[in-house]
């Protein structure tokens, strides 16, 4: 049974409608994100989970309790704030400790419980300190802390790193992901950086305008996406206008620059019907071949590079295919032995149909 | 010389604010009846004096007691109007802190008049209570206006991170919201209580046979021969004054020390 279930949950800021019709369960243990450009409601939904919010309709229940008409003191939940929310007044300790306030723990029992709250968020011998006197990334340590303190069945997380620099937020996402695999309480964080979405997650729900557009595993939104919309807002996608005719009875796409092929069998499955429709091919699945190199599998077409991009490891081309309307992106990993093609140069790139991702059109 | 103009101007001006607080002890310490140069011998006596006259200390105690109600009745009736403002939406909240605010442009002679008629109106008799009434009144938009930025600036997150770590609503209140406001609560205390303390006209209108202190002063400006006494007092409450303050800014100075907030002036 799902630890975290909503059922049809709208929420309206007097005439707007920010959440509409959510329905999502969450299990116990799961690292589940909320993703999402700016304005979508990942934090409203949030805020309706820890009980800031009240929603208009739907049911909101954790582990199995209908949470209508708790507080936000008295539900499972802690809420890691964006701007962290420390209480300046206060030590380190004493930020720590609050939670245990009201609880009957003996003194010494809770000082134990503050040192080891601080151990695990890597603050030893921080408890004295001053909080306002704190760094940034020190202070998310003291909100994690301070959460989880209270061993609560979900922790939720606003956007927690999106205030530090990139080096800083690389190593925590990686010490999150091990935090949470370590105290195994359900995770939920709001972000709005897919690739932070991408690496952390076990599912995702992608949000746009108040409503989940997909719900799925990293690999499961980022090889098949359901709309361009999430395609195109998880990672790098070309898309490419086509048709798909019958022929031999039998789907044929149709695309210009690329050719027609038969579609691949996965995609029959998924429900084709005759038609305008656009494809969508990743970056990575199309690769510039060298003059002369050992031919791969797949299909060849020819083109122009229009546009070079260089990343250290990696380069990206823009490649205008012969007959194409629009040029195309294509990634290629830097090695040694493989020559960076310059603009102007003619190239032959291989691609591969089972990579095709298709999106009716309308 | 740059600036000479505006410094001499500088030097003036603070001769002007504080050469009649100077004049105050030197008169108070002068062996003469006669408030005038040159002055006679030294003297302690007219603080003897000070000590033995019954009603001075009648009036002393009379408006400490009813500053100190006002400063506290004022100061929360403050803190819950700010807080108010801060939070909550409601129909109607601009016009209705506007009304609270206007005492404070009001003209005094006005407000103490129309509490008079209300007052005699309702029958009830003209006390210290009744000034304690004027006194909020007119106290409560000052402790407003001084509230009302220290609530602004409070952080909601703040407090609903407590509320979510367990926390009543009266326990975050009491936990984060009152000491993060402290600075301001004591500013709001301190300005009712002086502004109460000499307050005139309210307290001339509504006192009835309790007599304030500046009251009692008032009477006493019949008797020329009373004008040391008077000015002994007044070195007294200077001196109070001074240290009232400095003991305020110094708790200031602490809490902003204790939040590391940027230390931004304040009254000294
Ligand atoms: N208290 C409120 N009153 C009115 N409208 C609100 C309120 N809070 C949020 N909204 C609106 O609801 C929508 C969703 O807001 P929300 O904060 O959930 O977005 P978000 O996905 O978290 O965005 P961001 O990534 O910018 O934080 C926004 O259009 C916002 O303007
Ligand atoms: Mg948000």
């Amino acid at each position: 049974m799902a630890l975290i279930s909503l059922t049809g949950i709208d929420k309206f800021y007097g005439t707007y409608h920010a959440l509409r019709g959510i329905d999502l369960d969450i299990a116990e243990g799961e690292f589940f994100s909320l993703l999402g450009p700016s304005g979508c409601g990942k934090t409203t939904l949030l805020r309706t989970i820890a009980g800031f919010e009240h929603p208009e309709n739907g049911v909101l229940t954790i582990d199995g309790q209908n949470m209508k008409g708790v507080g936000p003191n008295r539900r499972p939940t802690n809420l890691v704030f964006q701007n962290y929310a420390i209480f300046p007044h206060l030590t380190v300790a004493e930020n720590v400790g609050f939670g245990l306030r009201r609880s009957p723990l003996s003194r010494a029992d809770k000082t134990k419980a503050v040192a080891e709250a601080l151990a695990m968020a890597g603050l030893d011998g921080y408890g004295p300190r001053a909080a306002h006197a704190l760094s940034g990334g020190q202070r998310q340590r003291v909100a994690l802390a301070r959460a989880l303190i209270l061993k609560p069945k979900v922790l939720l997380l606003d956007e927690p790193l999106s205030a530090l620099d990139r080096k800083l937020r690389e190593q925590m996402q990686t010490e999150l992901r091990r935090l949470q695999r370590q105290v195994g309480i359900t995770f939920i964080l709001v972000t709005h950086d897919q690739e932070e979405a991408l690496i952390m997650s076990d599912r995702i729900a992608v949000m746009f305008d108040g409503r989940i557009a997909q719900l799925d595993t990293p690999e499961g939104l980022y090889l098949r996406p359901n709309s361009r919309a999430v395609g195109e807002f998880i990672g790098l996608m070309n898309l490419l206008p086509g048709m798909l005719r019958p022929e031999d009875g039998r789907l044929l796409a149709d695309i210009p620059g690329l050719g027609a092929i038969p579609l691949p069998p996965d995609l029959v499955a998924h429900g084709a019907a005759p038609g305008p429709a656009t494809f969508g091919l990743r970056p990575e699945s199309l690769s510039l071949m060298s003059p002369g190199g050992a031919l791969p599998t797949g299909q060849f077409v020819d083109g122009t590079v229009t546009e070079r991009t260089y990343y250290g490891d990696m380069t990206y081309y823009e490649v205008a295919l012969d007959g194409a309307p629009d040029p195309v992106t294509c990634s290629m990993k830097n090695l040694v032995s493989r020559p960076v093609l310059e603009r102007g140069a003619r190239t032959r790139l291989a691609w591969e149909p089972g990579a095709l991702i298709l999106f009716p059109d309308g | 010389m740059k600036g000479a103009g505006l410094r001499v101007y500088t030097a003036l001006y603070l001769v002007f604010l504080y050469l009649p607080i100077v004049l105050l002890p030197i008169f108070a310490f002068n062996d003469s009846t006669v408030i005038a140069f040159p002055l006679g011998g030294f003297t302690t006596g007219w603080f003897a004096e000070l000590a033995a006259v019954e009603a001075l200390h009648a009036a002393v105690l009379t408006s400490v007691k009813i500053a100190v109600i006002t400063a506290l009745v004022s100061t929360l009736l403050g803190i819950c109007a700010a807080r108010a403002a801060a939070r909550y939406r409601f129909p109607g909240k601009s016009g209705i802190l506007g009304l609270i605010m206007l005492p404070l442009v009001l003209p005094e002679i006005i407000v103490a008049v129309s509490l008079l008629v209300v007052f005699l109106q309702i029958g009830l008799p003209l006390s210290a209570l009744t000034v304690i009434l004027g006194h909020v009144l007119i106290c409560t938009p000052f402790a407003i206006a001084i509230l009302n930025p220290a609530f602004q600036s409070l952080d909601v997150s703040l407090e609903e991170a407590a509320v979510d770590l367990g926390e009543t609503a009266w326990g975050t209140f009491r936990l984060i919201v009152l000491p993060l406001v402290m600075p301001g609560v004591i500013s709001s205390l301190l300005i009712a209580f002086t502004i109460s303390m000499d307050e005139f006209i309210i307290a001339f209108f509504l006192s009835g046979s309790d007599a304030t202190l500046p009251v009692y002063l008032w009477g006493q400006f019949r008797f020329p021969q009373r004008l040391p006494v008077v000015m002994a007092l007044g070195s007294i409450l200077v001196l109070l004054s001074v240290l009232l303050l400095v003991l305020a800014e110094l708790a200031r100075r602490r809490g902003a020390r204790r939040r590391g907030a940027l230390d931004t002036g304040g009254f000294l």
